[in-house]
């Protein structure tokens, strides 16, 4: 197209040359940082390195999945701590996506009532700040309630009290997939006995993630449903559709193409939220993080593991939403 | 051409609620079902915020059996909750600084006055609201940073966060659309690292982090780093809204200027990013509370802000400590105060918006 030479070929060849000296600049400036960094570090008798991940660690992990004591290595103690952010974002974004959408649902419901109710719900939880939902709940759970002597029996077997909730735990054998009974906790005189306990600390911080994640959901469902133009469900009504099968046929499928994208935002910040745990105590990888930072020193280590593993998680849950919005996008849209 | 009907008379909204709540069996079933829900969980609320309640600051009367909420904590502790450490007989100087800040909030959120001035104003709003804080001059007793707490703590980690992050975020949107493959890639990358940690690893990066790499003795501040990781943080999700308006700005503005001998720079300046602006305001006012209520993480990191301000005036106080949940809820309704003033503002800027 140009009909111009010279002077076309000279601006791009200095806009190249500037945008070298960018780089360059920018790469320079992290390698400086880095570089000093080091030498202040050294300079100080500051080791470093992540050589420490094989030492032991001397901390014990309050709770969790993995099979861990203090004598084990530091990794083993990063390890327990990630897969303790799991244990709590998982169970809270699955309650936040079922509860948010029946909120979001209650929005729009043929009710005045319930569309008040679910109204007041998001704008009070969304407007507060997550941290003192947080504080408040394990406040409530921790100082509120009965001691576990004189637990509340909530239902057979479900206990609730200072010292968390305690449920039923299947029996399985060594080696057997189907459990072949249930251990079922029991009031004892100073504590409940058996079963499988939930420490307060979980329960706050699954609950205060469920709870105010799922006032945004609501939000995101809500606006979902709405853009869809009332003539398909007019039409959906004129082809005698039932009206579960027109919200599960017609005005759904058409509402998740808006959904799924700010949804997967929400549970990417549901998963990066997990981090307030450490203001509980409830020992998740920023919790693990921040003791072994205290610990040992290394500073600079201990937070590049936290943001390297957050970053991963939302790298390999935006590829999993990406897939699923794959399915539900309109055909050859991107 | 028949003569257009009257309208309908307008339903009194007696008989419409009596159709909206009792129109059909189930209808009024449910709404029965709901109403009793509602009276139970307010005459609750009501016997035990109102009825029961303590208002003085008594801990011997909250402590009495069968006596509900206690709001004098709040009546005993309001200074140290709202002011954390700061001086006591200093504390007017918070309380003007923040209703400076937030007069000139106001202002700015009403369109008329979206002029030029705006700026100089923030920056002399801002300049008192820094001297009034630190005093050290015209007979202001100094102030360091580590007595500053409470609410002005939280809305000055906000608002100057905010105006921090602002420029930067405009950079990286304007950044992130150039002609230069290498300008985009790096404001890419540097948007999608920041969005994908948690706040509070970019918060323990600045305090436990920044003061290793620094000589001893040329320290800067806390306050001062944690803003930077504050804003740094901020500036990554605001770059996306702006560049969103900026997509939003038809192509045919940029051409129609192009045109008319505009250079490249100044259709951005005088064409697109006026337009661009005025479309995200109300997706950058959320930014505005997403960082409000982030400024509580600060606490986990040692700043007082209202949050921490609240562990500081009970924790250290076996007398109060157990009323620790009233004086949640107080904050709470602080926050919800401000952050639900600000989203219904921004609904509201939507619709003019739309309708303009």
């Amino acid at each position: 197209m140009s009909m111009s030479g010279a002077p076309e070929r000279r601006s791009a060849a200095l806009g190249l040359a500037l945008q070298a000296l960018l780089v360059a600049a920018v790469l320079g400036g992290l390698f400086w940082v880095v570089q000093h960094a080091l030498e202040v570090l050294r300079g100080r008798g500051v080791r470093s390195g992540f050589d420490f991940l094989a030492q032991s660690a001397g901390f014990e992990i309050s709770e969790g999945w993995l099979d861990y004591d203090s004598g084990q290595p530091f990794w083993r103690a990063f390890l327990a701590g990630f897969i303790n952010t799991v244990r709590a974002a998982l169970p809270a974004a699955l309650l936040a996506v079922v509860l948010g959408t029946l909120l979001g649902i209650g929005r729009l419901a043929p009710h005045a009532l319930v569309r008040g109710l679910c109204a007041v719900y998001v704008q009070t939880v969304r407007n507060v700040p997550l941290l003192v939902q947080m504080l408040m709940l394990y406040f409530a759970l921790t100082q509120l309630l009965p001691d576990s002597a004189e637990a509340i029996r909530l239902a057979p077997g479900v206990f609730l009290s200072k010292g968390g909730l305690s449920l039923p735990w299947p029996l399985r054998e060594a080696g057997a997939f189907w459990p072949h009974g249930f251990e079922w906790p029991e009031q004892g005189g100073f504590n409940i006995v058996g079963g499988a306990a939930l420490s307060p600390e979980y329960l706050a911080v699954v609950g205060a993630l469920a709870l105010y994640t799922a006032a945004f959901v609501a939000e995101i469902v809500r606006a979902g449903i709405a853009s869809v133009a009332p003539g398909q469900k007019l039409a959906a009504q004129a082809l005698g559709l039932e009206p579960g099968a027109q919200l599960r046929l017609v005005v759904l499928p058409q509402a998740l193409r808006l959904i799924v994208p700010a949804l997967t935002n929400q549970l990417l910040s549901l998963t990066k939220n997990s981090s307030l745990a450490v203001a509980v105590g409830y020992p998740e990888l920023v919790s693990v993080a921040n003791t072994s930072l205290n610990s040992t020193g290394r500073a600079f280590e201990c937070i590049a593991i936290v943001m390297a593993v957050y970053l991963l998680l939302s790298l390999a849950i935006s590829a999993g939403m990406n897939l699923y919005n794959a399915r539900v996008a309109l055909r050859g849209w991107r | 051409m028949s003569a257009a009907l009257p309208p309908p008379p307008a339903e009194p909204w007696a008989r419409r609620w009596g159709r909206e709540l009792f129109g059909t069996p189930w209808r009024a079933l449910a709404s029965l079902v709901l109403l009793l829900l509602i009276v139970w969980a307010a005459a609750h609320a009501l016997d035990w915020g109102v009825l029961r309640a303590v208002f003085q600051p008594d801990a011997e009367a909250c402590r009495m059996p069968g006596r509900g909420a206690c709001w004098g904590v709040i009546a005993e502790k309001w200074r140290p909750l709202l002011f954390g450490r700061y001086p006591y007989e200093a504390q007017w100087r918070p309380a003007v600084a923040v209703v400076l800040l937030s007069a000139v909030t106001l202002l700015s959120a009403w369109p008329r006055s979206w002029r030029w001035w705006l700026a100089p104003l923030w920056l002399v709003a801002l300049g008192a609201f820094v001297v009034l804080m630190f005093g050290g001059v015209a007979g202001l007793a100094a102030v360091p940073t580590n007595r500053w707490g409470g609410l002005p703590l939280t809305i000055g980690l906000a608002v100057i966060g905010l105006a921090l992050a602002f420029p930067l975020a405009l950079l990286l949107a304007l950044g992130r659309r150039s002609r230069w493959p290498a300008a985009r890639a790096l404001c890419a990358t540097y948007i999608e690292l920041v969005r994908g940690v948690p706040l509070i690893s970019v918060l323990f990066m600045v305090s436990f982090l920044l003061p290793l790499l620094w000589p001893a003795g040329w320290q800067p501040d806390v306050l001062v780093r944690v803003l930077a990781g504050l804003s740094l943080f901020v500036a990554a999700y605001m770059a996306e809204i702006v560049r969103g308006g900026l997509q939003a700005v038809p192509r045919g503005q940029v051409d129609a200027a192009m045109a008319l001998g505009f250079g490249r720079w100044p259709v951005q300046r005088d064409i697109v990013l006026p337009q661009a602006l005025r479309l995200v305001v109300p997706a950058l006012t959320n930014t505005v509370v997403g960082t409000l209520k982030d400024t509580s993480l600060v606490t986990v990191v040692g700043l007082f802000e209202l949050t921490g301000a609240l562990g500081l005036a009970l924790g250290g106080d076996p007398t109060w400590r157990p009323f620790y949940l009233e004086g949640y809820l107080f904050i709470a309704a602080v926050y919800w105060v401000m952050c639900f003033g600000l989203s219904r503002y921004s609904t509201w800027l939507e619709r003019r918006l739309a309708a303009a």
